[in-house]
């Protein structure tokens, strides 16, 4: 099979037209994946640091435990998944999810560690409640920390996503192992600039968003 | 409960603890190409990066080879090695995982040389200029030991991402603990899967473990609290899963 890798080109553009479609359907499939991750990534983070809040000693263990688990590959992760989950989107997007939880939780806590104390003092004697001081004060004045955590875990989920095509999900990943089981180049090559491609086009997407969010952000 | 006994008796058999492959053999596998790539690329991207850093050159550089790095999938790299390394007439197996480990190893290593070496106060340097000292002793004496954390780190970082995307080698036709899950996938087999994962896991907490407590060990005391005020406020780079 060697020599029919060697003699192919890197890439068969009357193969990327007549798979057109599925290209963008892949596509969508990975942002759908990626989405996915990170939205309930994002809500189960912002419970996490509720709690880590409410009790800081578990800042420690949280930012732990979560830690371990960033130390898994993801295919590791998966394959212990699956006796349990079966080779699911659910198995998919467990270990996915698990993987922003680290880079959200920290950022989050981050962006709420830095907000003057002055600016909370100010609202306190307002008479803001505690409450009203975190949504209307703290989160806003963190929010160009938070955002970039969701930046980061989203391109970092992108990439991850082709690893799913092991148990069947993957999105553009799908096409590298379709390549890599057929010795064909060209998907291998559609899926990894691919999944490249779109990392980079949505870490453009979230800055521009970041920068429409936190208008202030730019003078300081 | 069921699964479970599944996976003792696959660890019971003989013939998975002997033999080419045989858990022993995967493991060592996993672990020389692992060392072999890490060491390679550091070989490499240390001592640009530290060059770079000292010239104060290459900031820009630094970080689009680092967001490159973050932007490139592990299992895209390695896919895409493959049919190179058979063009090259490097075949399967061993060269397309090990160039595929290199390249991934340097990103993190590079950059934080350059900018650990790079971010050094500039008073620092002068004054030590200005004491006699020459470059290379600069770099020795002052550079190189408030960098030290920093690079140090990176490597830490470089081999616990080595260690995981050595996984992915199996793909490309490389032995080491990725073939039990490949093979546990193919043939429905979920327990040989499971214990090739549980074993990458283990390994790769191992890395993280050992080479952090040997970092503490390297490095000279008081390094950590200079590190750790450079630290303060801002939020610190996190390594990538693979």
């Amino acid at each position: 099979m060697n020599p029919q890798v060697a003699s192919q080109p890197f890439i068969r553009w009357d193969w990327v037209i007549r798979h057109a479609d599925s290209i963008a359907q892949r596509t969508i499939d990975h942002l759908v994946l990626t989405g996915i991750a990170v939205g309930v990534g994002l809500v189960l983070s912002v419970l996490a640091v509720l709690v880590v809040l409410r009790w800081r000693r578990l800042e420690g263990p949280v930012i732990g435990v979560s830690g371990v688990v960033y130390t898994i590959p993801s295919l590791a992760l998966m394959a212990v998944l699956v006796p349990f989950t079966g080779l699911s989107l659910l198995t998919a997007e467990i270990a996915l999810v698990s993987y922003t939880l680290l880079i959200l939780v920290r950022n989050i806590v981050t962006g709420l560690d830095g907000v003057p104390p002055e600016a909370k003092e100010t609202a306190a004697a307002m008479g803001y409640r505690p409450w009203r001081i975190l949504v209307e004060v703290e989160v806003p004045l963190a929010l160009p920390v938070i955002l970039a955590g969701v930046r980061i875990a989203t391109v970092t989920i992108i990439g991850l996503v082709t690893v799913t095509a092991l148990i069947g999900q993957g999105g553009l990943g799908a096409f590298i192992l379709d390549g890599l089981r057929r010795n064909f180049t060209t998907p291998i090559v559609v899926g990894a600039v691919g999944s490249v491609l779109l990392a980079l086009a949505l870490d453009a997407v979230l800055l521009a968003v970041e920068k429409l969010l936190t208008p202030w952000a730019r003078v300081s | 409960m069921d699964f479970l006994a599944e996976v003792v008796s696959w660890l019971a058999e003989g013939h998975r603890w002997r033999g080419p492959s045989g858990i022993p053999v995967r493991m060592v596998e996993h672990v020389h190409i692992s060392a072999f790539a890490l060491l390679c690329a550091a070989a490499v991207a240390v001592p640009s990066g530290v060059w770079l850093g000292h010239v104060r050159r290459g900031r820009l550089l630094s970080v689009a080879v680092f967001n490159i790095g973050r932007a490139l999938p592990s299992f895209a790299v390695v896919a895409l090695v493959l049919p190179v390394s058979i063009r090259l007439g490097l075949g399967l197996g061993f060269w397309p995982t090990f160039v595929a480990l290199f390249l991934l190893a340097l990103p993190p290593m590079f950059t934080n040389s350059l900018t650990g070496v790079g971010d050094v106060p500039r008073d620092l340097v002068e004054s030590a200029r200005g004491m006699g000292m020459r470059e290379l002793q600069v770099l020795r004496s002052v550079e190189l030991p408030l960098a030290a954390p920093v690079i140090v780190a990176s490597v830490r970082v470089a081999a616990v991402h080595v260690v995981a995307t050595t996984t992915l080698g199996a793909f490309v036709g490389f032995g080491g603990l990725g073939r039990f899950i490949l093979h546990g996938f193919a043939i429905r087999d979920f327990a040989e899967a499971f214990v090739g994962a549980v074993l990458v896991a283990l390994l790769a907490m191992a890395t993280e473990l050992g080479l952090g407590r040997l970092e503490k060990t390297v490095l000279p005391a008081g390094l950590e609290r200079v590190a750790g005020r450079r630290e303060a406020g801002a939020v610190r780079r996190l390594p990538r899963p693979v």
